[in-house]
């Protein structure tokens, strides 16, 4: 197996053959951007899948089990459906801001995929500061939430959106700060030089305890940061309808719903390049075969989406107040503290180190 | 302090809940209780209290429990329940008697509260466990729960 994994070069190349350089950049990109939102549109359905059958074992159910064996085109069906429906809206709503809320949303999310090390140099745009564009774009996708719910002059969107502007921008702390901590290990911003740091131990093995705060406190966040349950006061279905996306219907609706779920998948994502060594196999068992890093990390990403999951179907959820009790009297002090413990951890050279 | 004792109890009970669903999901496979519905109408057999629908069991010779008391027809909230009756000579004793002509029971008006069945001082009514009760005109929903030419069980009224 001798792939190129460094796609943008590879695809560069090929189409400067026979194309100026400017237009082979463009092309490059185009094309890139092409296979991941293939891709991950696909991945994205199959997540919903997951959910689906993962929530029903929990309540033990079977799931989705009649379209395709074991249910598997379910959600390639819904999504049909989905096309297939008629765009609805309502009369007095905001139009232009109406139809531009699911683009933010699915834009945002798609736009954080890019900078992922699937494996070595298997990575559409290795910018220097990646987690920072990571947390910065992870952040704009509220936007999108309350336009949605701004937009669609139905109060319980409205509702539904401020809670999650609330929600975001709380647990944007966190989620900035936990990564925070591990860049303190790290010394570097981008994620294929914190995946080569790892090659002397995951950081969660590197930076042990305050490590291991760092990733509990990046998974309430994140869980947070995506809207899901125990953090789903944003479409809390009893309170609220639908929350934001109440009043869209068809393909828009679907953006919204498969943006979730890339959210997760990129909050576990972050969570596996961070914590869980990206691509890097335990002990360095597969070193030599360079596309297998895929396979490891895909695996990881989908142990820590499996524990989302896991999450939203034991707890219950809660409250406006006790979400912001949690995160400004719990998570943040403790947070800022995990710094100071870390920073000195780094500091004394207390890391360990295979 | 309970600051830091208030984040120990938290992740534990939290931990807590989540052992109870993991176990759950372990388990899945084995304890799923959906019923694959219109693929096992064969072998799918519903639980002993399941109200399905109110029958009245006709033993061998053709003969039922049911006196005609009308207390089911008292007790039934939204009128489900009409029996017509007369007066019959009893052919052992000669007398007068009150005997049921039809017993009629109207399922599409049932809510299977239960009552007239608690109310029968006789059990001549009982729930059925058949959970297929749709059909293509209302007019069969009426039912007469009695069969033609059957008869009150001897010993019954003693």
């Amino acid at each position: 197996m001798n792939i190129s994994l460094n796609i943008t070069k590879t695809i560069t190349e090929l189409l400067s053959g026979f194309m100026s350089e400017g237009a082979a950049n463009i092309g490059a990109m185009v094309t890139i951007a092409l296979i991941y939102l293939a891709i991950f549109a696909v991945a994205g359905l199959y997540l919903v899948l997951l959910e689906r059958k993962v929530a029903a074992w929990f309540q033990l159910r079977i799931g989705p089990n009649r379209v395709g064996p074991w249910g598997l085109l379910q959600t390639m069906a819904d999504a049909l459906k989905l096309v297939s429906k008629e765009l609805t809206g309502t009369v007095k709503a905001d139009k232009f801001l109406y139809n531009l809320a699911p683009y933010f949303v699915i834009v945002s999310s798609l736009m954080a995929l890019s900078v992922f090390p699937f494996t070595q140099d298997f990575q559409a745009f290795d910018i220097n500061i990646g987690i920072f564009f990571l947390i910065a774009i992870s952040s704009l996708g509220v936007i999108g939430i309350l336009l949605g719910g701004w937009a669609s002059n139905n109060k319980f969107a409205l509702i539904g959106a401020m809670r999650s502007g609330v929600q975001t921008i709380s647990y944007e702390l966190s989620v900035g700060l936990s990564l925070l901590t591990m860049v303190l290990i790290t010394g570097s911003l981008q994620l294929s030089e914190i995946v080569e740091v790892q090659k002397n131990g995951w950081l969660i093995v590197q930076g042990h305890i305050p490590a291991v705060i760092a990733f509990m406190i990046y998974m309430i966040a994140g869980t947070a940061e995506t809207n899901r349950a125990p953090f789903d006061m944003v479409e809390a279905e009893s309170e609220l309808g639908a929350g934001f996306h109440t009043e869209y219907s068809g393909m828009k609706f679907a953006y919204f719903f498969l943006a979730e779920f890339i959210n997760m998948f990129i909050i576990a994502a972050i969570a596996t390049t961070v914590f869980f060594g990206g691509w890097l196999s335990p002990f360095g068992i597969t070193e030599s075969i360079p596309w297998l890093g895929v396979f490891w990390f895909v695996g990881k990403t989908l142990v820590l989406v499996f524990l989302m999951m896991w999450f939203r179907w034991t707890f219950p959820r809660l409250r406006v107040d006790q979400l912001l009790t949690l995160e400004w009297k719990y998570l943040l002090p403790l947070n800022l503290l995990n710094i100071i413990l870390m920073a000195l951890i780094v500091w004394l050279n207390l890391t360990i180190q295979f | 302090m309970s600051y830091f004792g208030d984040i120990y109890k938290g992740i534990k009970t939290l931990l807590t809940g989540m052992s109870v669903t993991g176990k759950y999901f372990i388990t899945a496979r084995k304890g799923a209780i959906t019923q694959q519905y219109p693929d096992n109408r064969e072998t799918l057999k519903m639980f002993e209290r399941f109200r399905g629908e109110v029958v009245m069991p006709h033993d061998e010779n053709n003969e039922h429990r049911c006196t005609g008391c009308q207390k089911c027809e008292i007790a039934c909230p939204n009128g489900s329940i009409e029996i017509i009756w007369d007066r019959q000579i009893d052919e052992e004793t000669g007398k007068k008697k009150k005997m049921i002509d039809q017993h009629i029971y109207h399922l599409g008006m049932c809510t299977m509260c239960g009552l007239c069945i608690e109310a029968c001082p006789t059990d001549a009514i009982l729930w059925a466990q058949n959970y297929e009760n749709s059909v293509y005109d209302r007019s069969q929903l009426t039912k007469v729960l009695n069969q033609s030419g059957s008869k009150l069980k001897a010993g019954v009224e003693d």
